[in-house]
């Protein structure tokens, strides 16, 4: 399989303290890879670093074999090619439902209004939210809300998608509507990297696990491995914590 | 002071006090949208996001700069003397500028100076994660200001502007001492004319306080027209 993102000794560091440390790592296309670590490990730091919504500090981002860091690349262009969820849903306040997920096909990718509309209420329906399309996003409820924000990325049409904690703002009721959807991307065979803390959900979805510790990536292999057998202290004492 | 004669003093003369309003509410107006305009410019112009020691970004703090000096100058002194400093300031240079075109000018740089605060502080206050997400699809900056940002930003500073117009409504009253024909102006003349000071002013109150009352209105009004229905119609299920 062919490597879509290719991440070689990647640095950040937000002033005195850094965040990550000479990160090496990639995703194939059609893997699903779940990062893990507890908090302040740097794993959604490096989720974001991948769309450049932080700058890293060093190293090196290869997307289909371009080096994305390069002066000369655009990143509006680079980042229509994945797809970001948060942790906060961020849906566009003043627009629809709908909206929502038209305007950045319309307006970035230059499509037409009929054929973004058609495209947007496609994936909204995968997401089970066809029917709240005239609705703002203030009248939903947090489960639906990330369901849409999934519905706006995936209607840009992706190579990648990309979670950031897509459930940990969610009442425990709305975390299952989210996973499930989710779920279903990853049958699929979409490409997808999930920073999560949900370990049930990952060994279920994920082709690989990622843990990371410190801004350092301790670990990595087939859920079996890590989360069953891990090999390092660290996996084994984080493990006992969350998986109690 | 009698009602009699107020009634006396409106029914003769009523089209002066009309045409005084009307003067008033054109300057109120069409001020408030002159600096709405120049506090949108302005709290963009503050907002732009460039790489540090760029050449782009030593231009922008320069203009940033005289753009501040501006604030500060208009937001640090009384109205009543801006008027007389750019009436007679331009004059003195031969520049004269019709009363009514002045007004504007002085009105609108005013109103401007205090909306680039506000404007600066409803683009702050948008939250972080709207500009990420917008980001996030590849919108560049100039089009998550427009299709995100400032349609958030003008929803959120609408009662602070809405104050300004009511506030504009008042204070144009100064304008009188340049000659604009406002509303002040206008009961002046009629004062000095049927020597019933009392009573003409207070027709004049009464004036100004229906134009602001119903432009507070007329703003709660549309701050819910802007907002739309709490309900929303959900859609019929597809046949499958």
């Amino acid at each position: 399989m062919e490597t879509v993102i290719d991440i070689k000794h990647l640095n950040k560091a937000f002033g005195q303290h850094e965040v990550l440390r000479d990160v090496n790592f990639s995703v194939k296309k059609g893997e699903v890879v779940c990062l893990i670590g507890s908090s302040g490990s740097g794993k959604s730091t490096l989720l974001r670093c991948i769309n450049l919504l932080e700058t890293p500090n060093a190293g090196e981002i290869i997307f289909n074999g371009n080096n994305i860091l390069d002066d000369k690349h655009e990143v509006e262009a680079y980042r229509t090619h994945l797809g970001m969820v948060f942790q906060q849903f961020n849906l566009f306040n003043n627009m629809n439902v709908l909206a929502n997920c038209t305007v950045g096909q319309r307006k970035v990718l230059k499509r037409d209004q009929a054929t973004a509309e058609q495209n947007a209420k496609k994936y909204l329906d995968i997401v089970g939210m066809g029917q709240y399309i005239h609705a703002k996003p203030r009248q939903l409820s947090g489960g639906q809300k990330q369901r849409v924000a999934i519905a706006r990325a995936l209607a840009m049409d992706p190579e990648v998608m990309l979670f950031d904690e897509p459930t940990s703002a969610l009442d425990p009721e709305m975390v299952g509507e989210v996973l499930k959807v989710m779920r279903q991307l990853a049958d699929e065979g979409r490409t997808m990297l999930i920073v999560t803390h949900e370990m049930e959900f990952a060994k279920e979805v994920s082709d690989r696990i990622v843990f990371m510790d410190k801004g350092v990536i301790v670990e990595e292999g087939h859920p079996d491995d890590v989360l069953v057998k891990p090999k390092h202290e660290r996996t084994k004492a984080f493990l006992a914590r969350t998986l109690k | 002071m009698s009602f009699e004669i107020m009634m006396d003093i409106l029914v003769n003369n009523w089209p002066m006090f009309l045409r005084g309003a009307g003067i008033t509410l054109a300057i109120a107006i069409i001020s408030t949208l002159i600096g709405s305009a120049i506090g949108f410019f302005i709290g963009i112009m503050h907002t732009i996001p460039v790489k540090k020691r760029s050449f782009k970004s030593v231009v922008l703090k320069i203009f940033n700069f005289l753009l501040t000096c501006y604030v500060e100058i208009f937001r640090g002194t009384p109205m009543i003397v801006q008027a007389m400093v750019v009436f007679y300031g331009l004059a003195a240079y031969g520049l004269e500028l019709d009363r009514f075109v002045a007004a504007l000018v002085v009105v609108g740089l005013n109103t401007g100076a205090y909306m680039a605060e506000i404007v600066r502080g409803g683009i702050v206050s948008v939250d972080k994660g709207q500009y990420e997400a917008a980001q996030a699809i590849g919108m560049n900056h100039f089009q998550i200001m427009i299709h995100v940002v400032l349609p958030q930003v003008a929803r959120n500073i609408l009662p602070a502007t809405g104050n300004q117009l009511v506030m504009n409504i008042k204070d144009s009253a100064v304008l009188n001492v340049i000659s604009v024909t406002e509303l002040f102006f206008q009961t002046k003349s009629i004062a000095g004319a049927t020597f019933r000071f009392a009573e003409s002013f207070f027709i004049a109150c009464v004036i100004y306080f229906v134009m602001t009352f119903t432009a507070t209105r007329l703003l709660r009004l549309m701050e819910r027209k802007l907002d739309g229905p709490d309900a929303y119609k959900v859609e019929k299920k597809a046949e499958m």
